[in-house]
């Protein structure tokens, strides 16, 4: 009895903010209503058992992709009203569209059948004497390993062609080798002298400087702080 | 009695009621007195007393400070966005205290026990960065937004060698569960083998909380107060309770990871002795000095730094310790069954 | 091999716990901290504090409204009126002093001939409306017969430096 208010109240919310990131007028408000609905898509799964499920969903979409959408909509400042402007005139061809995707959707739904074992499947995902981590550990460590892997080899290819297309390393940019910086010890950069009253002065013979440093190899140069070293693939010049 | 408690609804509700307020009571007077606890610590290693006035050795300056905050004039900026404004401090102290329901401070003493207590915690950590940045953008103030955008990055980057660190740690255990975690750690308290990813968890929990030397969010030599510029009276103590009681709460989460939780130091007579709740607090206490102790020592860092230490360190850091830690179990038949 | 020193080093954390370690040792060091309304820092013969107006031992007050302080106030915080006494004698019927003006550089001190206008050694004058630190010449004369020990005893401290 609870439970199915608690579904029909989290159901009814999941939709009506989904509504809201479309419709809402302020880009912000979109993402913090996307924010609302992942939350009650996480409470749907633990009504229906599948806590892991629902931990994971907060954890990877709301606390990390919605923040960098967060992030990216906030930085952006879209103008979302002058995106709106042709709506007027071209409702016609959106509607059409719109209406032809729906009718698909709706003969392809309209065709599934369910299996005749869904009914019971329905509220129980979990293999009965094991938590539902374990059950979804066994399915993907064990029964689909290799697929498993494969997909996550795949997203690293993405991941890695992504970098590759948009780091650029520019010949201005500067930047400093931490490296460098933080292993300087005071041996090195500091020489203590001692120096009589008035041995500093020109009549003395002029400054007293302390002794250049021995030419070291080229590429030892690194961490000067301005130069383009310490980057990627060509630090041999 | 227990009858009612136990196996009627409306005594279900009453008890997890009067669950939550025993333990979010103590929670917000630990509060409290953390702020003085920061105080006298950061003055006694400036050389200098802090607060001593008000009561005896200065003990009744947290009410004080309540009391001042609470007759001041709530102000919200004209150009603000009133609703989230006010969203977002009410959003950092509820997940502070909301985190609270699944930790366990004595064998079984857990508001909720639930079997992926682990990442429930994970989760709510995750979603503090809400309060900051709605509270950053909400304001509608250079200081704020900036604020905001830092604390997002920092708290997203830092999240990654955080989940390995308990990666690292489930991998002993072979539960999600937290009792099941201090459980595991009767023989030894896991920040003994685990040593190095103890202090990558705890340099981490100091990006998490905003602590220094990593906060940045609110850097008042660059941008004023950061994200919480604009805020004034209760929707800034709002804050101010949110984030320590974040603190106490990534204390304790260190605690149950790798200080054992409420186990005895040693499993013997005279400690045995002292009931689970005191070495729970005690610990506790101990992992607060720590912060406060690292607030007083060390200056902030730049920006680059930060992240350079969170994805460059950090990350390369924990998947190495957790690819090994792996492989000692396996290697060993140390995998725990699950 | 140099390296494998260095990343070693860094691993250790050296730096940290030696940045660490003092801060705990000063954590148990004695507190230099002075419990202030009830226990005060030294104050140097020079201190620059609340003005005073002195008189001579006889009771005559020494200022002969030369209005050199007032001239010399780069504040602008001094206002003299003068008129000759029944007896004669060229006295002040006005010496204000405007301290929210006032900077407390002392030249008022310095430019006196009679040592009449000096700044004392008490700094807790603080007031709760504006008005009160507008001082007039009967606050300035009070202020000295309060203090009038206190300043001799700097004068003469200060004297041999002068």
């Amino acid at each position: 009895m609870i439970t199915a208010i608690l579904f029909y109240l989290f159901a009814a919310i999941l939709l009506g903010s989904a509504a809201m990131v479309v419709g809402s007028r302020n880009p912000v408000h979109s993402v913090l209503f996307l924010i609302l609905a992942f939350f009650n898509a996480a409470a749907l799964f633990l009504i229906a058992g599948a806590e892991f499920l629902a931990m994971i969903l907060v954890i990877v979409y709301v606390g990390a992709v919605a923040v960098l959408f967060l992030f990216v909509v906030m930085m952006l400042d879209v103008d979302f009203e002058d995106l709106r402007k042709g709506v007027q005139r071209y409702w016609i061809a959106g509607a059409t569209v719109g209406a032809v995707l729906f009718a698909e959707l709706a003969a392809v739904l309209g065709g599934w059948k369910l299996a005749p074992s869904a009914g019971q499947l329905r509220m129980s995902p979990v293999p009965s004497g094991v938590s539902n981590t374990v059950a979804l550990g066994r399915i993907l460590y064990t029964d689909y390993v290799f697929l498993f892997q494969t997909a996550g080899l795949i997203l690293m290819v993405a991941m890695i062609g992504a970098i590759v297309l948009t780091l650029r390393d520019r010949k201005t940019s500067r930047h400093q080798n931490i490296r460098t910086q933080t292993e300087r010890s005071v041996s090195e950069t500091l020489q203590m002298m001692s120096l009589s009253i008035g041995a500093g002065t020109t009549a003395s013979g002029g400054y007293l400087r302390p002794k250049e440093p021995e030419p070291e190899p080229a590429d030892a140069h690194g961490g000067h702080g301005h130069d383009d070293h310490g980057g990627h693939g060509h630090g041999h010049h | 009695m227990y009858d009612f408690f136990h196996n009627t609804d409306t005594g279900i509700v009453l008890l997890t009621f009067i669950e939550a307020l025993a333990l979010l009571v103590p929670l917000l007077i630990g509060v409290a007195y953390l702020t003085y606890a920061e105080r006298k610590v950061l003055a006694a290693m400036q050389l200098r007393k802090g607060p001593n006035v008000v009561g005896p050795f200065g003990l009744a300056q947290p009410f004080a400070d309540a009391l001042k905050m609470l007759m001041k004039e709530t102000i919200i900026p004209s150009g603000s966005n009133r609703l989230l404004f006010l969203m977002g401090p009410m959003l950092t102290f509820m997940l502070a205290m909301l985190a609270w329901a699944v930790i366990p401070v004595n064998d079984g003493w857990a508001i909720a026990d639930i079997n992926v207590g682990i990442l429930y915690l994970f989760a709510i950590s995750s979603l503090g960065v809400y309060g900051i940045i709605i509270a950053g953008w909400a304001s509608n103030s250079k200081y704020a937004f900036l604020g905001a955008l830092r604390s997002a990055a920092q708290m997203v980057s830092y999240e990654v060698s955080m989940g390995f660190v308990l990666v690292t740690v489930l991998l002993c255990v072979g539960s999600l569960n937290l009792t099941a975690i201090v459980k595991a750690q009767q023989t030894v308290w896991f920040c003994l083998p685990l040593f190095p990813m103890f202090v990558v968890f705890f340099i981490s929990t100091l990006a998490e909380t905003n602590r220094s030397p990593f906060d940045l969010p609110e850097g008042e030599s660059e941008i004023v107060a950061g994200f919480f510029v604009e805020y004034s009276s209760m929707s800034f103590a709002l804050f101010f309770l949110g984030e320590y009681a974040n603190m106490i709460l990534m204390s304790a989460l260190t605690t149950i990871l790798f200080l054992g939780g409420w186990l005895a130091p040693f499993n013997m007579e005279p400690f045995t002795w002292i009931p689970g709740v005191v070495w729970f607090v005690l610990k506790i206490c101990v992992v607060l000095f720590f912060f406060l102790w690292t607030r007083a020592t060390f200056p902030r860092y730049r920006y680059d730094q930060l992240m350079r230490l969170g994805w460059k360190v950090f990350l390369p850091l924990s998947l190495v310790w957790l690819v090994l830690t792996a492989g000692v179990l396996m290697a060993f038949g140390w995998l725990p069954n699950a | 091999m140099a390296f494998l020193d260095r990343t070693a080093r860094s691993l250790v954390l050296g730096e940290l716990v030696a940045g660490m370690a003092l801060t705990l040792r000063y954590f148990f060091k004695p507190k230099v901290t002075i419990n202030y309304p009830y226990e005060k820092g030294p104050i140097s013969p020079r201190f620059k504090g609340e003005h005073a107006l002195r008189r001579y031992p006889n009771g005559e007050e020494r200022c002969i409204a030369c209005k050199l302080c007032e001239a010399i106030c780069p504040a602008q915080a001094i206002t003299i009126e003068a008129e000759p006494r029944d007896d004669g004698s060229r006295r002040t019927t006005r010496y204000d002093i405007d301290m929210t003006k006032c900077i407390y550089c002392g030249l008022c001190e310095e430019a006196c001939p009679v040592d009449a206008i000096v700044e004392g050694p008490n700094f807790e004058f603080a007031t709760e409306t504006r008005e009160e630190l507008m001082y007039n010449k009967d606050k300035l004369l009070a202020n000295g017969d309060r203090w009038e020990p206190e300043l001799a005893r700097r004068l003469e401290l200060d004297a041999p430096y002068r």
